[in-house]
């Protein structure tokens, strides 16, 4: 109980320290949401005063901050000024896709990645081993917004998958299982970009792991003592490699996470990305802090996930625990 | 043997890729702003051998010409490719003006090898200059970050204790936050529209200073084990000053690292440039850069259309290619040589 409980103070610690930077950054930024009403000749200086008043804005730093991280935590991210409502409803409704996205991505990354890893980690030095090296290499080298580019490019061409946003038009009027269906079919391509970008970093890490592992002494011995091919990849290596890959797991999500920023705004996908965009755009600055404060909670989320996994599947975390108890 | 063969080929490769770029302007044949509105999206020019009359040594092109139905060969009149040839002004690494190009047709023809965008701009010598923006910013950038994150490792990992733990701390807080949202988050708060120079120097110094983080960590480690060496322990008991130490004995074994980090964190940076631009938060038009030159791309009808304004993909692909074979490169090259 005593590393789980490290874990989730260590989480909340980063995620207090995320909103001290996410709120310092609006006060070291040059330039406000008024600057281009001070512009306008028709907006007298009394109301931006009169204005900032009423959001608060010509409050002391400490108090705006205590203030807003008690909004946070209450689940109110703020006012949006260009979209005049408030953040909250806004984040939530685009975080839901985002996560969906995200989710699915990981999924499938792992799906992929972790058999993949395994294979070769065991057929080290074949052909196959060879040229999924080579693979990888490739898929790690190109820059995701060239892989959303060329599949965008392929999906508007053949049109085998719908492009563009999140369902069709006359999703109102489809049954229960069209609905999902529909939403699958446009998961697709966005879900495929990011799973291109980012199945090669975990064959890669996989194999690493499972390889150290096979040379470990304890392995060998086992291996001298006769336990079958499958047994000893199976119940022996794949516990012990495990912890490396699970604290993959984390990152993993955060790179999944930043990439589909960038491949949720090429294919239209109606998440997280292209509101901070929007709002960057627009100076929309309590939904840009939103934005990111959600992605760091997600983050740290994954990390916690990651954490809990690695106590369920690492027999050395367990002895470690039951040593403290 | 064959390894050898392939370093080879990859120092070649990264010579001529950089300095194709840093030649642009003599090897583009047209200025990158250059407009030719009546020749909008007209497809790549084929530099051809072959006529009607058979197989000519010197190489030609057709004139092009425009109509409703876009840009069309207009085969009855050709020009012969020249080289070395006078063209128009530009300056030589920002210094020497002068207006010898490597290669182009006589002014009545046009030579477009990439094909041109909506503008009628050359897409082969955007490319080229766009290519001066996007790795500037990339290598800058990444100078930056290794600066940051050497000071930061070093320190950490040298003194240890409560600075470690504070500077590790904020380390473990950069790496907690998706890095495209950290990246377009701080793009937010800075002014959008600025002149092209300021929004360069401003986009470098945002790329580079989120990415300190996984270097320093990775750094902090490696003074850390330098640090418990038995030839550092016995300098130290002779008096060495801890500046002495940091930098005879501390700092040169974090090269390695520093290098390979180097390899690959440019295409990475040369990537979030792009990405940047490509959103519209970083290199504005006119200036070309491999991002806003992407970003045509957001119109499906140009995506399906018109293939050669891809081109900018492409060298992207072969810049992080190289960078990512040359970090392997100096990965294994290190591993084989260290003690």
């Amino acid at each position: 109980m005593k590393y789980l409980a490290q874990r989730l103070v260590r989480a909340i610690l980063l995620f207090v320290g995320v909103s001290v930077l996410c709120f310092l950054f609006t006060e070291l930024a040059p330039g406000s949401f008024f600057d281009e009403m001070r512009l306008n000749p028709q907006v007298s200086p009394e109301t931006i005063a009169q204005l900032q008043a009423q959001y608060g804005l010509n409050q002391p730093l400490a108090v705006r901050y205590a203030r807003w991280a008690r909004s946070v935590a209450r689940g109110d991210f703020g006012y949006s000024l260009a979209y005049n409502q408030p953040v909250a409803p806004l984040l939530w409704e685009r975080a839901k896709n985002t996560l969906l996205l995200t989710c699915t991505a990981t999924l499938f990354t792992w799906l992929i990645g972790l058999p993949l890893g395994i294979w070769t980690a065991a057929a080290r030095g074949k052909l196959l081993d060879r040229f999924m090296a080579i693979v990888s290499s490739f898929l790690l080298s190109i820059p995701e917004i060239v892989i959303a580019i060329a599949l965008l490019a392929l999906a508007v061409r053949t049109r085998i998958v719908p492009v563009g946003g999140m369902m069709s038009l006359g999703y109102e009027d489809l049954s229960g299982l069209a609905k999902v269906r529909d939403i699958s079919l446009h998961l697709l391509l966005p879900a495929s970009i990011l799973v291109l970008g980012s199945v090669a970093i975990i064959e890669r890490h996989v194999r690493a792991s499972v390889l150290e592992v096979l040379d470990a002494p304890c392995i060998q011995s086992a291996r001298g003592l006769g336990i079958g091919k499958v047994r000893l990849l199976f119940r022996h290596v794949l516990p012990l490699a495990a912890n490396p890959a699970i604290s993959l797991f984390g990152f993993s999500l955060a790179g999944l996470l930043g990439g589909s920023l960038l491949v949720e705004v090429v294919t239209g996908w109606p998440g997280l990305g292209p509101l901070i965009l929007d709002a960057t755009l627009a100076r929309d600055l309590y939904v840009v802090i939103g934005a990111v404060m959600l992605s760091a909670l997600f983050m740290i989320g994954g990390n916690v996930v990651a954490d809990l996994l690695l106590l369920a599947c690492d027999p050395r975390i367990r002895a470690g625990e039951a040593d403290a108890a | 043997m064959r390894r050898k063969a392939a370093m080879r080929l990859l120092v070649a490769a990264l010579i001529v890729l950089h300095l194709a770029i840093l030649l642009a302007g003599f090897i583009a044949p047209y200025d990158p702003a250059a407009q030719n509105r009546e020749f909008a999206y007209a497809p790549p020019t084929r530099v051809r051998f072959f006529d009607a009359s058979g197989f000519h040594w010197r190489p030609f092109v057709y004139a092009i010409s425009a109509d409703f139905n876009g840009v069309h060969q207009d085969r009855s009149q050709k020009y012969p490719l020249h080289f070395f040839l006078r063209g128009e002004n530009y300056k030589v690494l920002g210094v020497i003006t002068t207006n010898l190009h490597f290669f182009g047709v006589e002014r009545q023809g046009r030579i477009f090898l990439f094909g041109t965008d909506a503008y009628g701009r050359d897409e082969f010598s955007r490319l080229l200059y766009g290519g001066q923006i996007s790795l500037a910013a990339g290598l800058l950038a990444t100078f930056i970050t290794l600066f940051a994150a050497a000071i930061i490792g070093t320190v950490s990992g040298y003194y240890g204790k409560f600075v470690d733990e504070s500077l590790m701390g904020s380390a473990e807080l950069f790496l907690c936050l998706p890095w495209f949202y950290f990246l377009v988050g701080v793009r937010a708060f800075l002014p959008l529209h600025l002149s092209p120079a300021s929004t360069f120097l401003l986009l470098i110094s945002v790329i580079g200073l989120i990415g300190w983080a996984r270097p320093a960590r990775l750094i902090r480690g490696v003074v850390l084990s330098a640090r418990n060496r038995n030839y550092v322990l016995a300098a130290r008991g002779f008096g060495a000053s801890n500046f002495y130490l940091l930098r005879r004995h501390v700092a040169p074994e974090t090269f390695g690292v520093l290098l390979t980090q180097a390899a690959l964190l440019v295409p990475q940076y040369v990537a979030a440039e792009a990405v940047l631009s490509f959103f519209g938060l970083g290199i504005a038009e006119p200036v070309p850069s491999w991002g806003n030159m992407l970003s045509t791309l957001q119109q499906y009808n140009v995506l399906v259309s018109y293939y050669w304004l891809l081109a900018p993909a492409l060298a992207l692909v072969i810049t992080s290619v190289t960078y990512w074979v040359l970090a392997d490169t100096i990965h294994h090259w290190l591993q084989s040589h260290s003690i």
